[in-house]
């Protein structure tokens, strides 16, 4: 039998933007067992929400994570509608998508840039975030911040986006669509690429499921889950396709993000088709008094917000569950009889989001 | 099999300027929304501690007896609740950041609102 030695991966790593830690047991090269370790950066926000009032913790929320930071504040002010029956306007809900959508399409282009860089790739990985530049402006140009919103608001949203904007914001749309186009002709047909990702990290569809795969990881593997198909906000009025792959390896997981990027354009288009005129705000009154579980899709899986009120302006229980903590098993199973020089690209596959699952 | 997919772009990037800015020989690209820092219109802050209440990140102190506002720059996340919430509406969102600082420290500003006198009732006998 060949000696087992272990190999410490991260917390400090180059290909890691965020600090994960692997103890990887090897065989000679091959990777026969992982243990992951978490908990570099708790920054105890689920305590927070008993010393900040419901409405100012919606920027708390929205801080929980750098790059979905919108769906965050999105779905903490979702579950506290629902547990408050407050009734969003229809306009609201319209722009929530329309920014939930951007959020999608700036994590997805910042994670295939990075994905790039992990394979070593760095004229792509430039290329991805020139592109992903583009909505950043529109971000920024529509709510002021370019990756902290901040739009979010309980009873509907702070800003509002004029017809004309909507309009320039939806030709704007066929230039970003081009672009991200010729860059995912790369990630998809190029034979390098092809070469480095397939037959890495594979997963299987039953496996994926029974670890909990969420998320574009679970897709990557066919299981079709994705939480916009639960149709809360305005998602139950627009048609959401659901992308997936069947290989179930790192270049399936690529593809399906890759393609989502296109679902979201799209989704952004009808959602500005459909939107209609109205306010954007509902006066709160009150103070939320029960519990809610607000489930949302991220663009890293499912995000779970547990909220639990006594009817004072403090919540009493604030619960987090992010996408990247339930792909962590999932992780595991895929680098268990991988190669150590592939480690750094399986990991990056799964698009781990540290900061949010430690919160 | 496709190779060297990269290469249109790649070539056609070459040829074009660079997109990246010399920030801050040049001004950072900024919209009439952006978020840069919290200025205050001393001459009508009426130090009624909204702004302080509403912070999530505790950044503000008021003094009602020193007449001062403080903002602890450091710990302002920019997230604009003090300038929704100020019921006198003396708070404003600059587009520009901050300079970088060297130290920590707060910024005071002295608040010079005076209140109005009442207008005098007129001692008019009820008929």
């Amino acid at each position: 039998m060949t000696k087992q030695i272990i190999v410490p991966f991260g917390p400090q790593h180059p290909v890691l933007p965020e600090p994960i830690h692997l103890d990887l047991v090897l065989e000679d090269e091959t990777v026969v067992d992982v243990i992951p370790s978490i908990g570099y950066i708790h920054r105890g926000f689920e305590k927070l929400v008993e010393k900040r009032e419901f409405p100012e913790y919606v920027y708390v929320a929205e801080r929980t994570c750098g790059i979905c930071s919108f769906i965050h504040g999105a779905t903490y002010c979702q579950g506290i509608e629902q547990i408050m029956n407050i009734e969003v306007p229809e306009r609201a809900q319209y722009l929530r998508v329309i920014w939930s959508e951007f959020s999608r399409l700036h994590s997805h282009l910042l994670w295939l840039g990075l994905f790039a860089d992990s394979f070593g790739f760095e004229n792509l990985f430039m290329g991805v975030w020139k592109t992903r530049e583009r909505v950043l402006d529109f971000m920024e140009e529509t709510t002021g911040g370019r990756v902290i919103q901040g739009t979010s608001k309980i009873g509907g949203v702070r800003r509002d986006i004029s017809s004309e904007r909507l309009d320039q914001m939806v030709k704007d749309l066929d230039v970003l669509d081009q672009e991200m186009k010729e860059l995912t002709t790369v990630f998809l047909h190029d034979d390098s690429v092809r070469h480095r990702l397939r037959n890495v990290g594979t997963i299987s569809r039953d496996d994926a499921y029974h670890l909990g795969a969420c998320g574009p990881t679970g897709r990557g593997s066919g299981v079709a889950v994705d939480a916009r198909k639960l149709g809360y906000g305005a998602y139950d009025r627009l048609n959401v396709q659901v992308v997936t792959d069947s290989c179930g390896d790192c270049y399936s997981r690529c593809a399906v993000r890759a393609k989502e990027l296109f679902t979201s354009t799209d989704l952004i288009r009808q959602a500005a088709k459909k939107i209609p005129e109205g306010p954007v705000d509902v006066k709160v009154t009150g103070a939320p008094d029960g519990e809610y579980f607000m489930r949302a899709e991220q663009p890293r899986g499912e995000l779970v917000h547990y909220l639990k009120g006594n009817g004072t302006r403090f919540l009493v229980r604030s619960r987090i569950r992010t996408p990247t903590l339930s792909n962590i098993p999932p992780l595991i199973k895929m680098l268990q009889g991988c190669e150590l020089a592939d480690v750094p690209v399986i990991v990056l596959s799964i698009d781990p989001c540290i900061s949010c699952t430690e919160r | 099999m496709a190779y060297f997919e990269m290469v249109k772009t790649a070539l056609r990037t070459v040829l074009q300027q660079p997109v990246t800015i010399l920030y801050p020989a040049q001004a950072a690209k900024k919209t009439p929304l952006s978020r840069g820092h919290v200025i205050i219109d001393e001459s009508r802050c009426i130090s009624c501690g909204t702004c302080q209440r509403k912070c999530p990140a505790q950044a503000i102190l008021i003094s009602k007896e020193a007449k001062t506002w403080q903002i602890d720059r450091f710990r302002c996340v920019v997230c604009n609740s003090c300038v929704d919430t100020c019921p006198v509406k003396c708070l404003f969102m600059d587009t520009q950041y901050t300079a970088p600082a060297a130290v920590k420290g707060v910024e005071t500003v002295t608040i010079t609102y005076v209140k109005p006198p009442k207008p005098e009732k007129k001692d008019e006998p009820k008929q």
